[in-house]
């Protein structure tokens, strides 16, 4: 998922220094602002095997890569997690699991210990039981709890991710709390970003200013109570920004995502634009296909920009933004992102705002993620 | 926020849990590595860290400091100290405790 709130500091010298595997799309939650593509049943057969992700995980470090994300779906629903986890360990890589919880335990949690596993990431919904069960479409808060727990007494640093929508952020004192006590050195309150299943969902889950900035000025108090002691990240919806968020530290400059099906993406979001052709590592090195591929040069660099971008003093900055938004909203991959107060088509922004503080549109049902959902193209 | 972080000369640093430090021959410099972000670390800020390993004190990473780049004592002293006041502030080490 991109991050606005966790650029690198570090500029990759053209080499892909973090690369997120997304082993499976597979998952037992049903999150209603899930990141999966909408199609994602559809990858299922094509997965790549062990070898080939031990290929992938060797070759990326060969370029260069320090950091490897374990995703999916739920990356604990494969079998050879650990194995793949121990091969990138032993490589060097900084290793992070990004979990949902489900699928973990003790045992489990033993085994990537052992493998060098460094970081885990557990997705929580609220501390609310009946909020969180019904963000994530099925019972699973008491569960994550217990999971939390173990994840803490085997030892492992851990950041709890907290997707903030209307439908939890009144909550933001109780899900510090509640990550304070289990004594979480990371809190990241992540404002859910609108792509696939919450963009369809965006209506009722984008939060109001006032509740934004309600909540942020509850994560400053909380920062001052808890000092050194928790991290809180809050990281603030694009929306209501006025300027882009620098989106994966521009296309094909840092980050690598590889898809269950073994397509390279440039974000784990890329292929909402699907005028892109996205290579496959199993027909292509990773060499070629990050440093030659048409779809990573697509939008390398700065060459691609219309205005108002091009002539901007901030396109070094935000590059522009980020390409699926421009294309899911404006209808051009190659536009501004239109969270930018500059672009001619921030205006579409203003009115999902607008939308946000209109009670009515809060009456209708929520679209939990499902399988058959076909928006997209095929998954090749 | 809480009151900052002095850096007492008899203190062993270590390099915090979330953190992982060491030898990056791809970049040809230490770097910190922590969840989704990576610190490149300058040739002395890497020496520095690599001292941060629950044995040498911070008059010892002087020492040995001053050793290594032969320079006046109290400068480097200045440099270190600041240097893991900083390193504090960024969550990248701790006093052992």
């Amino acid at each position: 998922m991109p991050k606005a709130g966790s650029a690198l500091s570090l500029d990759g010298e053209g080499k892909p220094i973090w690369v997120l595997l997304e082993l499976t799309y597979q998952c037992p939650l049903k999150c209603v602002f899930c990141s999966n593509p909408v199609d994602f049943d559809r990858y299922r057969e094509h997965e790549l095997s062990t070898e080939e992700w031990k290929g992938v995980i060797r070759d990326a470090r060969k370029m260069g890569a320090m950091q490897i994300g374990f995703s999916g779906g739920e990356p604990t629903l494969r079998k050879d997690l650990e194995e793949l986890v121990g091969e990138a360990n032993d490589l060097g890589y900084y290793t992070n699991l990004i979990t949902s919880g489900i699928g973990l335990t003790s045992k489990r949690l033993a085994a990537l210990k052992e493998a060098g596993l460094k970081h885990i990431q557990l997705g929580f919904q609220s501390s609310d039981r009946d909020t969180a069960n019904m963000l994530a479409g099925v019972e699973s808060f008491d569960r994550k709890l217990a999971i939390a727990k173990e994840i803490k007494a085997h030892g492992f640093p851990m950041v709890l991710n907290v997707p903030i929508t209307r439908h939890n952020i009144a909550q933001v004192p109780e899900i510090i709390d509640l990550a304070s006590e289990l004594g979480m050195e990371y809190l990241e309150l992540a404002n859910v970003q609108y792509y696939n299943w919450a963009l369809l969902n965006r209506e009722q889950l984008l939060p109001t200013r006032e509740e934004l900035e309600w909540a942020e000025a509850e994560v400053a108090k909380a920062r001052e109570r808890l000092g050194d002691s928790m991290t809180i990240f809050f990281v603030i919806p694009d929306y209501y920004e006025g300027r882009p968020k620098a989106c994966m530290n521009g296309w094909g400059s840092i980050h690598l995502t590889i898809a269950p099906d073994g397509s390279a993406l440039p974000c784990s979001q890329a292929r909402t634009i699907d005028t892109l052709e996205f290579p496959n590592v199993r027909e292509h090195s990773l060499e070629w296909l990050w440093r030659e591929s048409p779809t990573f040069q697509k939008f390398r660099g700065d060459a691609w920009m219309k205005e108002p971008c091009r002539s901007c003093d901030e396109k070094e900055q935000d590059f522009g933004g980020c390409r699926c938004q421009a294309l899911l909203l404006t209808g051009d991959a190659a536009n501004a992102d239109p969270a930018c107060s500059k672009s001619p088509h921030h205006h579409l922004i203003q009115q999902a705002i607008q939308q946000s503080a209109v009670p009515e549109k809060h009456v209708g049902s929520l679209i939990a993620r499902h399988g058959g959902h076909h928006l997209g193209r095929k998954a090749t | 926020m809480t009151t900052p972080h002095q850096v007492s000369l008899d203190d062993t640093y270590v390099i915090s849990p979330t953190f992982l430090f060491r030898w990056e021959e791809s970049q040809d410099a230490h770097v910190l590595l922590y969840p989704e972000g990576i610190v490149k670390l300058n040739e002395t800020g890497g020496t520095i860290l690599k001292y941060c390993n629950g044995e040498s004190t911070v008059a010892e990473v002087i020492d040995e400091l001053t050793a290594l780049y032969d320079a006046d004592r109290e400068a480097i002293a200045e440099g270190v100290i600041k240097f893991l006041e900083v390193s504090h502030a960024k969550g990248w080490i701790r006093v052992k405790s």
